[in-house]
């Protein structure tokens, strides 16, 4: 039997999707072997044209990694569906649009105004950006349009599975490429990760009070942090009740409080939105109704980034998905 | 006039590409490397918490992303005026360094390698990894995927993951290091300096015996009389985690050393519309265009660089392999290209003995790693030495640290008008009277493949080459000829 056809692509990332790969290690050369790898730029060489050399739905499974910000990685996402069986947005630039997503709160002119012009080191007179051609004396230069908004590869194409995480842990990896190759894949739409909040399996998880309240909250610098107490009972803001588990609590464990990365359980629509509904509940609730306006006013000032904090690694994908554009 | 175009994925990979220009002779006019991607992070640091920096920069890069964790986590020290511990400083030095040691020998096995250990006229087919393991035999493979996993869990046990590790905050680190770690940690030290023993005898036994290789490093295509950037300790010693930044002229003489806080009067960056990379230069100097010497800005960063602008290395055995690569190649400072490669290997070893050294350091399992700032923050910034070369933060926020403005000088951006140089001058070497030989093609990733460039991910191929394909139009834009480097 032919092995499966499999590719392994990258859009608006930074190459640490492939590092877990090669993570993988002694893994790397089992799943070598039990797959034909069509396309891997960062690997192997395999241009666009074999990729439309195949047939439809001839590669068995695409994985993409990156958010999708210029028009090439669109058209090649476009393509990929076309030429796959399965297409899984692997790591949370697809999933979630990532931290490049973060540029959502602006556009590409905001972003080539601060980069090219206002920077310190900038000497940019002219106040030259860069332009999709150039003519210089010997001919002409192209770039690849720069999109205002980042996009997820679901909002670009139909998605089959998700691999959560920043970036996703080479075990959840094998177990993936194992249920493919086994034909044993759940429901289309899954995360392949378990459907549980990191709190359930969170080390810490016994420390976590009951009742949880935050009489003020903590930036992780003003305290010293406790190395088994759970991040909220210390007034440290943790993504961990809005944020699917599966990651080995790698952050928790290095003592600093989770951001989100693996995106929400399922069902929830919108993490940022579950995050902010959930510290809402907890903060001040003892004695919150002895409380003046001032100081309700004064605990909610103590998150000094709510977007930032709670869309991290999400805003591309939530309802918000980017600041309005005027 | 013809244009070839020089594309790692035939147009769509936004990493990098090469497009040269001929003259009406069909010699080549210019060569431009353009780098076809820009995600932002001037921008979207603005708004977010100062402290998030450390865990928002390391998406900048997943294969440095510790450089940048590193780099922040420092920014945020000058930021809250706050000295970290004697613990947390070591703790944070010896994390850097194996990841400094563990990039490296990536660089080495996979991407350099091939050039220099297979050699750089070998068949494209068995210049890749498995021809590096095919020439060093197979025991020898597998010390390197030991060598990248031992340091990489050092990256594990102090900031939680390898790719995306997290432990800094202003004035410490957040989690302390066991006893047993520890022992981990020296084991993977022990290791390392081994295994750059070795690969520095590799490289004597294979390249320094191999003719054509020593000539290409010698002779004059590969060749760049620049000013050079490195960090240095208080002896003038190479130091990736702190210290100094030193300059030294194309003459190997000190031009400036300064403190990171001084940048702006020394560094600037060029903007040119048809890439959306920004080229770094001396500001005393001045953009003086893609040219070298002493009267053009124009400075290099990362391996080579830093030893050119140091006095040595500040561990021994080091220090020795140091000493040797000078005396081979004829003294200081060395402009040659590929020379980096070499450089990088005495790096490894530098940064392997490092971790060894701060790892038997009674104080590295100190329970005392953080104070607590007190400080209204206001501005701050941090230097490191990358694997790529000098990389540096700058923050500005409000009182309740929140950032309103960041500037970010990446290491690549440093060495990028210094690349554009190499490949044009390769180009221009070989492209003689219209000919482009089939060599052209290794020829001039080899120019910018020992640069370790990090904007192209794509060059991180673990095939060892970079897949290239030359397009050669004519004067309509026809297409006559493709070579690619897949035979």
């Amino acid at each position: 039997m032919a092995k499966p056809k499999v590719a392994f692509y990258w859009c608006a990332s930074c190459g640490g999707c492939e590092e877990t790969v090669v993570d993988l290690n002694e893994d790397i050369l089992k799943v070598a072997d039990a797959v034909d790898i069509v396309l891997w730029p960062v690997a192997l060489d395999f241009k666009r044209k074999d990729v439309e050399a195949l047939k439809d739905g001839e590669i068995a499974v695409s994985f993409i990694n990156g958010a999708v910000r210029l028009e090439e990685q669109e058209e090649m996402v476009k393509l990929l569906r076309q030429k796959s069986g399965l297409v899984i947005a692997f790591g949370a630039c697809a999933h979630l649009g990532g931290i490049p997503g973060l540029g959502n709160f602006w556009d590409r002119d905001t972003i080539f105004q601060r980069v090219y012009k206002e920077v310190p080191t900038v000497e940019n007179p002219k106040g030259i950006v860069p332009q999709e051609k150039t003519k210089i004396k010997e001919g002409e230069l192209t770039l690849p349009e720069f999109y205002d908004t980042v996009k997820t590869v679901a909002q670009t194409v139909d998605v089959d599975y998700y691999l959560p995480g920043c970036p996703p842990p080479p075990d959840l990896i094998m177990k993936a490429v194992t249920a493919i190759l086994k034909g044993e894949l759940p429901e289309k739409g899954a995360v392949l990760a378990p459907n549980k909040a990191l709190c359930d399996t969170c080390p810490r998880a016994e420390s976590k009070p009951e009742k949880l309240s935050i009489a003020e909250i903590k930036r992780p610098w003003q305290i010293k942090l406790d190395p088994e107490k759970c991040f909220l009972a210390q007034g440290v803001i943790c993504m961990g009740p809005a944020t699917r588990t599966g990651c080995g609590e790698t952050c928790i464990r290095a003592n600093q409080p989770c951001r989100g990365c693996f995106g929400p359980v399922d069902g929830v629509v919108d993490q940022g939105a579950k995050a902010l509904s959930m510290i809402a509940s907890i903060l001040g609730l003892e004695g919150e109704e002895k409380m003046t306006d001032e100081e309700v006013k004064k605990l909610i000032d103590g998150i000094v980034d709510p977007a930032g904090t709670f869309y991290r690694f999400s805003l591309a994908s939530s309802l918000l998905r980017r600041k309005r554009m005027e | 006039m013809k244009k070839i175009t020089i594309d790692p994925i035939t147009r769509l990979e936004g990493h990098g590409k090469i497009e040269i220009f001929l003259d009406d002779k069909g010699n080549c006019a210019r060569a431009c490397l353009q780098i076809p991607e820009l995600r932002g992070f001037e921008k979207f640091a603005e708004g977010r918490a100062a402290e998030e920096m450390p865990r928002i920069t390391t998406m900048i890069c997943g294969v440095c992303p510790t450089a940048h964790h590193i780099a922040a986590t420092k920014t945020l020290d000058d930021l809250f005026k706050v000295e970290p511990t004697s613990a947390a400083k070591k703790i944070r030095e010896l994390m850097y360094n194996a990841f400094q040691a563990e990039d490296h020998i990536l660089h080495f096995v996979f991407l350099g390698g091939p050039d220099f250990i297979v050699g750089p006229s070998a068949p494209a087919a068995e210049r890749n990894v498995l021809g590096v393991i095919g020439k060093v035999g197979l025991e020898a493979g597998g010390k390197v995927i030991e060598m990248r996993k031992r340091m990489r869990n050092v990256l594990r046990i102090i900031g939680g993951k390898p790719v995306m590790p997290t432990c800094g905050l202003p004035g410490g680190v957040s989690k302390q290091i066991s006893e047993e770690e520890r022992k981990t940690i020296i084991e993977a030290g022990e290791y390392g300096v081994e295994f750059c023993k070795f690969a520095l005898q590799l490289f004597d036994d294979v390249v320094l015996k191999n003719k054509e290789y020593v000539d290409l490093v010698t002779g004059d295509v590969y060749s760049h009389k620049t000013y050079y950037m490195g960090l240095v300790d208080e002896n003038n010693k190479v130091n990736f985690y702190d210290g100094q930044i030193r300059v030294v002229d194309p003459n190997g003489k000190e031009y400036v050393k300064f403190k990171v806080q001084n940048y702006l009067d020394h560094i600037r960056e060029h903007v040119e519309p048809w890439t959306y990379v920004r080229f770094s230069y001396l500001k005393n100097i001045g953009w003086k265009g893609f040219v070298d010497g002493k009267e053009s800005g124009v400075f290099r960063v990362a391996p080579l660089a830093r030893l050119n602008a140091s006095d040595g290395m500040a561990t021994p055995l080091a220090q020795e392999a140091y000493e040797k690569m000078y005396k081979i190649l004829g003294g200081k400072p060395v402009h040659s290209t590929l020379a980096f490669h070499w450089a990088r290997l005495v790096e490894a070893l530098s940064a392997s003995e490092r971790v060894l050294e701060l790892a038997k350091d009674p104080e590295i399992t100190s329970d005392d790693i953080v104070n607590l700032p007190t400080e209204t923050p206001k501005e701050g910034m941090g230097v490191v030495e990358a694997p790529r070369g000098t990389l540096i933060h700058h923050y500005q926020t409000d009182e309740r640290g929140v950032i309103t403005k960041a500037n970010l000088i990446v290491a690549t951006q440093n060495n990028s008008a210094a690349i554009n140089m190499s490949v044009e001058k390769a180009a221009k070497s070989l492209i003689k009277k219209g000919k482009v030989p089939e060599g052209i093609l290794n020829m001039i990733e080899m120019a910018f493949r020992a640069y370790d460039p990090c904007h192209a991910c794509a060059t991180h191929s673990l095939t060892g080459r970079m897949p290239l394909e030359v397009n050669v139009y004519d004067f309509q834009g026809e297409l006559v000829k493709t070579l690619t480097t897949m035979e």
